[in-house]
């Protein structure tokens, strides 16, 4: 977002809100705006309508203790067509309650949720303002700073089934079409993690579906703030764990966002190649797990294959084959050793052939197009209102990747095309994700010839640990270790959005800090969450097995959807 | 089952053709038949659950073991592999779960969050599934290499040779 376009927009506002406006600052580039509640409807719907901010990327529940207005609701909107990104915060007093979102933007639904679940903030005229992440009995907001992140409560019962069992009355032919009742997950074949779809039946047809989360949900945010910035690194490999790599990238990228540093070029080319493989891997494992579930064996072996090569050259770079936990704030771990860019040609090419393969298998097959052609389609206007990001975004036609629209990396210094299709449907994301895959390998190819020589970190000693050889003869050295391990990494006071082209989507990490060495509030906006909401509208009409189609292509993964 | 295998030559030939013969104890029979004929319900929760998939694709392949037909209905298994973390949530589900399993049967729990929560010490995670069901083999590593999981299938065959837990 340039200068001026921040300063009209801010103008703007101040003239048609002027009242309801709190005050409007600037921090590392991102525009924030503090208002009182009453005036949200009108400022959203302003933003949505005239100004182009169509898309609500995330909604943020913040407990200040110690403030005389205790909580606050954090909004980021994104227009996508001028690029442009807006922070909007609603501080709140302890009984006062927001005006919902819902009914503008369709993400807001289980966003609000999630912030009534962790932090307990109350949105008004909210349709179904019930917990999300957590058990159905858990007392207490998690996520409020006087909750202790290790209590654990004594919950036994399972979540009962909740769509309403009323009579069949309106159903023409009782015995040909009973209403039935079946619940999907958490434990399914089909769910490829731990979620959960109650689903009412008329015949085969699904009548109504109403998606259960919160069978993943492991504290990230808690954890993150009991926890140093250095410390919450491993925690990010978990959130996406088909693609690791990616997580560890998005947030180091949004810590030094924070503090304001930029990373070598080696470091930041190196990041690019691990994200790229990453991206590989993550729609390999996709593709062939959705292939599966419409009975086509085959390719979840080819695929695997290729995965197996990924994961050797992870190995060979740091030892770990699939949670990595390579990226360090401020660069990478290590440098790549010797011959690894070599191996890393030699794995792209033969996944290549691998994909192709699988191409000459799949995409003419007759039984695949017709299990999947015209089946789950999402409407491009239903697709922005619900915050899609990724692969699922660009199958309806929005030509969205933070590659291309807000190049970070040098992206913009290669060429590659950003796939998209118009149809929507599930056989359209297949198709966006097999082209991705061979851009991503043009990618990795043209990063690794530009490959830059330097160094692979920062070198600043309130960052980065200085080598294990200099801590052991240097005495300066050994005391910036110490002071490091021991105090951590202190950002400035402030808080930051930052967001990279995650497999799935937008990955955006909002990052409060109040100057100490752990995070005050880690928030993660996982492109999931927004695309696994839609799932109860799109599947009505569909059948079961369009669903099971349907599901995979959606490549929900329950770490980043519950964290 | 080796040490029972005893071929008699004296056999008089019937109708068909010769055939070799052997006995052996019934329960040993069935606990070698058990043995290499896993049928295991993959409870993946999380990261592990993709190493598990690992595990079960090409290049590990648990078909070596006779442990590749994965069932996700407790009904048609015999083990059960807890892979990823147990959250509060999921906790009352995974007993059910295994309630429905017919006896006997077995429990692997695959890396550190199913075995001990793992460094998720916090307010909705289950601090070890041994909470809520039995397990006969814990798989440490986050995630555990493929290798270790099948090092654990073959350590639930040497507990079905041996008859343990007998079987009621």
């Amino acid at each position: 977002m340039t200068m001026e376009a921040r300063f009209n927009l801010i103008n703007t506002l101040m003239e048609r809100f002027k009242e309801g406006i709190i005050s409007t600052t600037t921090f590392r580039g991102d525009l924030t705006v503090a208002i009182k509640p009453a005036l949200l409807p009108a400022l959203l719907s302003y933003l949505k309508t005239e100004k182009g901010f169509n898309f609500l990327m995330d909604i943020c529940g913040i407990h200040y203790p110690e403030r005389s207005e205790p909580l606050e609701v954090v909004y980021h909107l994104l227009a996508f067509e001028r690029r442009e990104r807006i922070r909007i915060k609603v501080p709140l007093q302890e009984d006062q309650a927001v005006p919902t979102a819902a009914s503008i933007y369709k993400a807001a639904n289980w966003f609000e949720r999630e912030a009534f679940d962790m932090v307990g903030i109350r949105f008004d005229g909210h349709p179904n303002l019930t917990r999300i992440l957590t058990h159905h009995e858990f007392v207490g907001h998690p996520l409020r700073k006087d909750y202790p992140s290790d209590k654990n409560q004594i919950l036994r019962k399972p979540l009962e089934f909740h769509l309403s069992k009323d009579a069949d009355a309106e159903i023409e032919d009782p015995v040909l079409h009973q209403r039935r009742f079946i619940n999907i997950g958490p434990s399914h074949p089909a769910t490829h993690g731990a979620f959960r779809l109650f689903a009412e039946l008329e015949g085969e047809v699904i009548k109504k579906a109403r998606a259960e989360i919160g069978y993943l949900h492991r504290c990230f945010e808690k954890m993150a703030e009991t926890h140093t910035y250095h410390q919450v690194i491993p925690y990010t490999d978990r959130l996406n764990y088909c693609s690791s790599p990616m997580n560890n990238a998005g947030y180091c990228r949004a810590v030094e966002k924070l503090l304001g540093i930029e990373i070598p070029k080696r470091a930041q080319y190196m990041r690019v190649i691990l994200n790229e493989l990453s991206r590989i891997i993550d729609h390999l494992v996709c593709i062939g797990a959705q292939s599966v579930d419409v009975g086509a064996l085959t390719n979840f072996w080819y695929f695997f294959q290729g995965r197996e090569l990924v994961y050797e050259l992870f190995e060979s770079y740091c030892g770990a084959r699939m949670l990595v936990n390579v990226t360090r704030i401020g660069g990478m771990v290590r440098d790549f050793p010797e011959d690894w860019l070599d191996n890393c040609l030699n794995v792209v090419g033969r996944i290549e052939k691998t994909v192709l393969e699988v191409n000459r298998i799949l995409t003419n097959n007759k039984i695949w197009v017709h299990r999947t052609k015209g089946v789950g389609v999402v409407s491009k206007a239903d697709a922005i209102d619900y915050g899609f990001t990724g692969p699922c975004l660009r199958a309806c036609g929005v030509a969205f990747d933070l590659r291309k629209t807000e190049p970070y990396y040098d992206y913009d210094q290669f060429d590659f095309d950003i796939p998209i299709s118009e149809d929507g449907d599930t056989y359209a994301r297949y198709l966006v994700r097999m082209e991705e895959m061979l851009q991503s390998i043009s990618l990795v190819r043209q990063v690794v010839k530009a490959m830059p020589k330097g160094p692979y970190a920062v070198d600043s000693p309130d960052i980065t640990l200085p080598p294990k050889q200099e801590v052991y003869t240097n005495i300066e050295a050994l005391m910036n270790h110490f002071k490091l391990v021991m105090h951590g990494i202190q950002p400035p006071k402030g808080d930051v959005y930052s967001s990279t082209e995650a497999a799935n989507g937008e990955l955006g990490f909002y990052i409060v800090s109040d100057g100490s060495k752990n995070p005050y509030r880690i928030k993660v906006r996982p492109p999931c969450f927004a695309i696994y909401q839609a799932v109860e509208e799109v599947v009505e009409g569909s059948t079961i097995s369009d669903l099971v189609a349907m599901l995979g292509s959606l490549n929900i993964i329950a770490g980043e959807l519950d964290r | 089952m080796a040490t029972c295998i005893e071929v008699t030559n004296d056999y008089k030939p019937g109708l068909e053709e010769r055939l070799p013969i052997f006995t052996t104890q019934a329960k040993k029979l069935i606990a070698w038949g058990r043995k290499n004929s896993l049928w295991p319900l993959p409870f993946a929760t999380a990261c592990c659950g993709i190493e598990m998939m690992a595990v079960f694709a090409s290049h590990y392949d648990s078909a070596r073991f006779g442990a590749e037909l994965v069932r996700f209905s407790p009904r048609q298994s015999d083990l059960i592999i807890v892979a990823g973390t147990i959250v509060e949530k999921t906790a009352p589900i995974l007993r059910h779960i295994y309630n429905q399993m017919m006896e006997p049967k077995w429990v692997i729990s695959m890396g550190v969050c199913a075995s001990s929560g793992g460094f998720y010490r916090a307010y909705h995670t289950v601090q070890g599934i041994s909470s809520i069901i039995p397990v006969d083999v814990y798989v440490p590593g986050c995630p555990p290499t493929p290798e270790a999981v099948l090092e654990a299938i073959m350590r639930i065959q040497k507990l079905i040779e041996k008859g343990r837990p007998t079987p009621k």
